[in-house]
């Protein structure tokens, strides 16, 4: 590994100063899971190391009743074990909890997961679905950008060299709402996506009807993929087999994958309807079971 | 640049310090700056989870750490699992069930049934093949290992 600095700051207007200070030769370190792998093998090579996890923003996980804010260094492990978002938002203890083994969820995060920008990043269509939203800061501002928005192709984003990614908010689902993320590997843990897919929908009172709903995909494009037209296409259709294929269909539609050694194009199109089908299945139960509760 | 950092932690409930340059993982600083070296090197990328150890209460491969990151934190090691010259359950455990062979994941291996049982200290068949994904072992066919976890789970609960 090349040499480089390696510096801690405590408060966010320090980091800031730093990232403007070095911009382009520092990279921000949250779990290091793929960065520091990323540096071993010559892939990256900064010259400043800028450690995330001591600013507070980027280490708060707070539920109010509004929004869930994720800061972008809080690890996995510390969002799936937290009883209240398992409740309020499953598909992201879906996909929080399959990422590599215990011990790299104990490191990852979910804003390193976003930044590192793999098509197959398991957790960026889990927030895709729920309406995340990006919060950017930097010498010049801040800005927020929707998370579909940040991948702009594989292990790039369309934040600036001194720019910090803070934190994600995710909106509060409204009653009969439900979502789900379904991954498929050949082994359940420890392996990267042949395909991914998540689903959110959100149903009329009685569950008879879709109100609204947001899919996106993974490891089918050059970046995690929303399918807008998807969900678009569920809105006021009844919730049955025939909507779910019809939103499945546009979903493999969408899906411009590769070959590579983990699957075929045909395969991973096939897989994103599979996937798509059986994570809007899902998220009708969770929906139904949602609208019981609140009941 | 080049320049070392003096770190200060606790390591297996001793306060030490050390010596490291920022580009160095904990794992190369336990093994080669502080000899702590049942520490195992496999992937060196988070793969297989020979090198795990528990930092702060969280099981982590020490591969994927920065070793200037730990500055202030407590680790726990093998080094640390036999108290006074006395087996941990767990060790006990795999010697009785067999759950090793070659030996190289082996330390991995407990570190990570550790950290189970100090989470969940009755866990079932499948949770414990769930958490000790994250370590790879090409000898036993994990069978024995997993009820070497059992095994030491159900001594930990007579005690």
């Amino acid at each position: 590994m090349n040499d480089f600095e390696y510096l801690a700051p405590r408060e966010l207007d320090e980091a800031v100063a730093l990232m403007t200070e070095h911009a382009g030769s520092a990279q921000l370190l949250a779990g290091g899971t793929d960065l520091l792998v990323f540096m071993r093998n010559g892939r990256k090579s900064p010259e400043f190391i800028i450690d995330a996890k001591k600013i507070p923003e980027l280490n708060r996980l707070r539920l109010d009743a509004g929004q869930l804010t994720i800061g972008a260094a809080v690890s996995c492990r510390t969002i799936w074990e937290n009883p209240e978002i398992a409740e309020k938002f499953p598909a992201l203890i879906d996909s929080t909890a399959l990422i590599g083994g215990i011990q790299i969820q104990g490191r990852a995060t979910i804003g390193g997961n976003l930044c590192n920008a793999a098509p197959s990043a398991d957790t960026v269509p889990a927030i895709i679905v729920y309406g995340a939203v990006a919060h950017i800061v930097s010498g010049k501002g801040q800005r927020e950008v929707p998370v579909e928005e940040i991948c702009t192709a594989p292990g790039r984003t369309s934040l600036a060299d001194d720019e910090i990614l803070v934190c994600l908010s995710i909106p509060m689902p409204p009653a009969n709402s439900g979502a789900e993320f379904l991954r498929f590997i050949p082994r359940r843990e420890m392996d990267i996506a042949v395909a991914n897919s998540a689903a959110y929908v959100e149903l009329d009172e009685a569950g008879e009807t879709f109100k609204n709903a947001r899919i996106a995909a993974g490891a089918v494009a050059p970046t995690p993929l929303f399918v807008e037209a998807a969900g678009a296409a569920l809105k006021n259709k009844p919730v049955n087999d025939e909507s779910i294929a019809a939103a499945a269909a546009l979903a493999r539609a969408a899906a411009t994958p590769i070959n590579d050694m983990r699957g075929t194009i045909e395969h991973r199109k096939q897989l994103v309807e599979v996937l798509t089908t059986r994570a809007l299945r899902g998220a009708v139960t969770r929906a139904k079971r949602e609208g019981r509760n609140n009941g | 640049m080049g320049n070392k950092s003096h770190i200060t932690a606790t390591i297996n409930g001793e306060a030490r310090d050390f010596l490291c340059e920022p580009r160095q993982s904990l794992l190369e600083v336990l093994r080669d700056v502080l000899y702590l070296t049942g520490t195992k090197e496999g992937c060196n990328d988070g793969n297989c989870g020979a090198c795990s150890v528990i930092v702060d209460g969280v099981l982590l491969d020490a591969c994927c750490m920065l070793a200037v990151e730990t500055e202030g934190s407590s680790i726990e090691t093998i080094e640390g699992l036999a108290k006074e010259g006395e087996l941990h359950p767990l060790q006990s455990a795999f010697l009785e069930e067999t759950g090793m062979q070659c030996g190289i994941c082996t330390p991995g291996f407990l570190m990570s049934a550790k950290a189970l049982l100090d989470k969940n200290p009755s866990p079932n068949e499948q949770q414990v093949r769930h958490w000790l994904a994250g370590n790879l072992c090409r000898c036993t066919g994990y069978d024995k290992l997993v009820r070497s976890v059992m095994k030491a789970a159900d001594t930990l609960a007579e005690a």
